[in-house]
């Protein structure tokens, strides 16, 4: 709009710039963007005088403060409560993604051994399966995580009544309380020989491999395997004279000493998570294995294959090009949702920085940014990871 | 296999035949009165907790003098999901209507003001609360979802780099995390002095959340449309507008109805975590009624009755959304 004389010359010109599709899109984005700018301004401008009016400032010293309080749960690094806010942070992010990798584990294996016996051609094992999933898919999880933990508060018994599993195992209200390996000297060589027998395991497959694709020659792969890696180490434990004991959980007082406790609420998250997320990835199984043309079955028999290894070497590689995205899409999910652990007293990133730090500090601004700034840093993680998994599984076409 | 299947059944099935039913206990004061007239104590369930609390499960705190009001909600809202549920309805056009100002009558309904006795918000709970949430949630979520789910695929690249800087901003963190944001950061974004209710700011927190997910969704169905569909309205010589109301939105959200189902669904089930910030839904005050000395204990009959609620609700969702896929198809 270069004046307002030639607008006054032609007093169309405006007009005619509206029904002009370029014009008007730059048109909407510089409202947009004023509008935008102008929000964010009155939101920071309020934030600044509310800041004032509580007599607060906006900075990140107290995370070198000692947090004060104690953690129940921390397996990776001892925290006291003279330990700073950091400690405490870094403790529950340990936390969150302890829940997250081994819900993720679990509902993996959960979720496909459902998945493939909901295709089972016994017709009784195929509803029983059904009717646990829609049961449980249809109830949030929330429920079931509190549902799981008060089976440890109600029905469990205490450590002092437990009864043992075979002598060394005590279920109790207080966690699960199993035997601690304690490692003595010389332990180090077996660990030097577990190494090494992977590394041979890994280059044995390759070879093998190369054998097969070269000379169609097969060697018992799996055997030959799994017979190294449980050998080496094995043999070098008993040379270097069993520097291995365990310590077994006795009752003292009105607890366990000795042993390593599980913590009941890292049960219950965990636990309640990986069958609530399995039940979705089992449809995404199902889903995936049903859209493998049956043809490809045929085909694989027709070839000579047993039905196992049809599964393994012609459904599954298959299927999982289906699986992939929406399998990512419930990682995020079982990650976002160990979250809820506050429910349960858990202590994970929200309840550690976001709970109780901001309720000691009073800085709800800076500490709820630390939370939302990590969970998009897993979140991107998590999807960057999957999407290079994807591109690597996708079909590759001419 | 089968004889497998058929031993977990009968371990599993019996024992809960007997609890639920056989054993269980109907009518009681408390849960000591409860446990006297079984065999053993625990032996049975105690529906008479369930029973006792009904009141409080499905209002909430509700003033009881008042709760007549949540109950003309509740038929308003069967009412007014008729019309958008069936199809071939008589005057179905104006049924609409009435359901697109549902939202509204029932909320004036509910809080009161204008002629009403005001009821404040912190006394919603149980069911009630659920449903708030839920139908709040679900109804505003879907156009804001399509508008951002727009907004991505427009050419405009200011527009475009906002709507997914905000979708990809709140997928990527956990709505406990939002809710937390709503409870305790929000008051500092707003002029200062101004009061702003936490039913609010928590339905305003669920819908904008859910409404990320709904623009991806829907950004799938937009997605699977081909080119020749908005190249055939623009020779028609519609405006944008009107090919996406016309052309586009029609069959992009049809491909779409089973995850807008499912994304409902999510939605509906995580209402349930308003509990953490405070909020009494049905799961909320449940976990409390628990505490209660007079009914401690009973978690099993509570969470069952709780997951049975939810269940219903949800699965019938899923069923009609199956139900609605095989009528809108097309194909062969």
């Amino acid at each position: 709009m270069s004046s307002s004389s030639s607008a006054e010359k032609n007093p169309y010109i405006l007009l005619r710039l509206w029904r002009n599709e370029e014009y008007r899109s730059v048109f909407f984005q510089i409202l947009t963007m004023v509008v935008v700018f102008v929000f964010l301004g009155m939101i920071g401008n309020n934030v600044v005088t509310n800041l004032e009016i509580a007599g607060k400032d906006f900075s990140f010293g107290f995370l070198n403060y000692p947090a004060g309080y104690d953690i129940t749960f921390q397996p990776f690094i001892p925290f006291a409560p003279t330990d700073t806010h950091f400690d405490a942070a870094i403790i529950g992010i340990l936390n969150t993604l302890l829940v997250a990798v081994s819900g993720i584990i679990l509902a993996t294996v959960m979720g496909f051994t459902m998945g493939i016996l909901r295709l089972s051609n016994n017709w009784l094992i195929s509803r029983i399966v059904y009717v646990f999933l829609e049961f449980t898919r249809n109830v949030p999880v929330l429920l079931h995580i509190l549902f799981i933990y008060s089976i440890f508060l109600y029905v469990l018994p205490v450590p002092k009544r437990a009864e043992p599993i075979s002598e060394i195992f005590y279920l109790t209200n207080r966690g699960f309380f199993i035997p601690a390996p304690v490692f003595e000297d010389g332990f180090g060589f077996v660990w030097i020989a577990i190494l090494i027998a992977v590394a041979f395991v890994f280059f044995f497959v390759r070879w093998a491999h190369k054998v097969q694709d070269e000379t169609g020659k097969t060697y018992p792969v799996f055997w030959i395997s799994t017979a190294v890696l449980l050998g080496l180490p094995l043999t070098i434990f008993f040379l270097s004279g069993t520097p291995l004991s365990w310590d077994i959980p006795i009752m003292k007082g009105f607890n366990f000493k000795g042993g390593a406790a599980i913590r009941p609420e890292y049960i219950a998250l965990t636990f309640a998570l990986s069958y609530y997320t399995s039940c979705f990835i089992a449809e995404i199984v199902r889903s995936g294995i049903l859209a493998v043309s049956h043809g490809q079955t045929e085909a694989a028999h027709a070839l000579g294959l047993n039905s196992n290894r049809t599964l393994q070497l012609i459904i599954i590689p298959q299927a999982f090009r289906v699986i992939i995205p929406p399998l990512a899409s419930q990682y995020l999910n079982i990650t976002k949702n160990s979250s809820l652990a506050i429910a349960i007293g858990y202590m994970d990133i929200v309840a550690t920085i976001g709970g109780i730090t901001l309720m000691q500090t009073g800085k709800e601004m800076e500490t709820m940014m630390i939370v939302l700034l990590l969970y998009l840093f897993f979140s991107l993680l998590i999807s960057a990871f999957m999407n290079w998994f994807n591109r690597k599984a996708a079909l590759v076409e001419r | 296999m089968t004889l497998l299947s058929f031993w977990l059944l009968y371990t599993i099935i019996p024992p809960i035949i007997d609890w639920a039913i056989i054993n269980s206990v109907w009518t009681a004061g408390s849960r000591k009165e409860c446990w006297d007239q079984m065999p053993t104590p625990g032996a049975g369930a105690c529906w008479a907790f369930i029973e006792n609390r009904i009141g409080l499960f499905t209002y909430g705190f509700y003033p009881e003098p008042l709760r007549w009001r949540v109950n003309l909600s509740f038929v308003l809202f069967v009412l007014a999901a008729i019309p958008v549920l069936t199809d071939k309805l008589p005057f179905r056009k104006y049924g609409l209507m009435y359901s697109a100002a549902f939202p509204f009558l029932v909320g004036w309904l509910l809080v009161g003001g204008w002629g009403l006795e005001p009821v404040d918000t912190d006394q919603f709970g149980g069911i009630m609360l659920t449903l708030v949430i839920g139908v709040t949630g679900i109804t505003f979520s879907l156009p804001i979802g399509i508008a951002l789910a727009l907004g991505r695929q427009s050419k405009m690249p200011v527009l475009r780099m906002l709507c997914v800087l905000f979708i990809e901003f709140i997928r990527g963190v956990p709505l406990i995390t939002l809710l937390f944001v709503a409870s305790t950061m929000l008051n500092y974004f707003l002029p200062p002095g101004t009061v702003f209710d936490l039913l609010l700011r928590v339905l305003i927190m669920v819908t904008l959340f859910a409404s990320a997910y709904m623009a991806e969704i829907v950004r799938g169905g937009l997605q699977a449309i081909e080119k020749g569909q908005h190249e055939a309205g623009d020779s028609l010589g519609l405006s944008y507008w009107q090919a996406q109301r016309l052309i586009v939105l029609p069959q992009a959200l049809k491909i779409a109805i089973p995850n807008i189902v499912n994304a409902f669904i999510g939605l509906y089930k995580d209402t349930t975590l308003v509990l953490i910030i405070g909020l009494l839904d049905i799961l909320g005050l449940g976990d409390s009624s628990l505490a209660d000395l007079d009914w401690a204990g009973l978690a099993n009959e509570l969470y069952l009755f709780v997951a049975l609620f939810f269940f219903t609700c949800c699965f019938s969702m899923s069923r009609y959304s199956l139900y609605l896929e095989k009528k809108l198809h097309t194909g062969h």
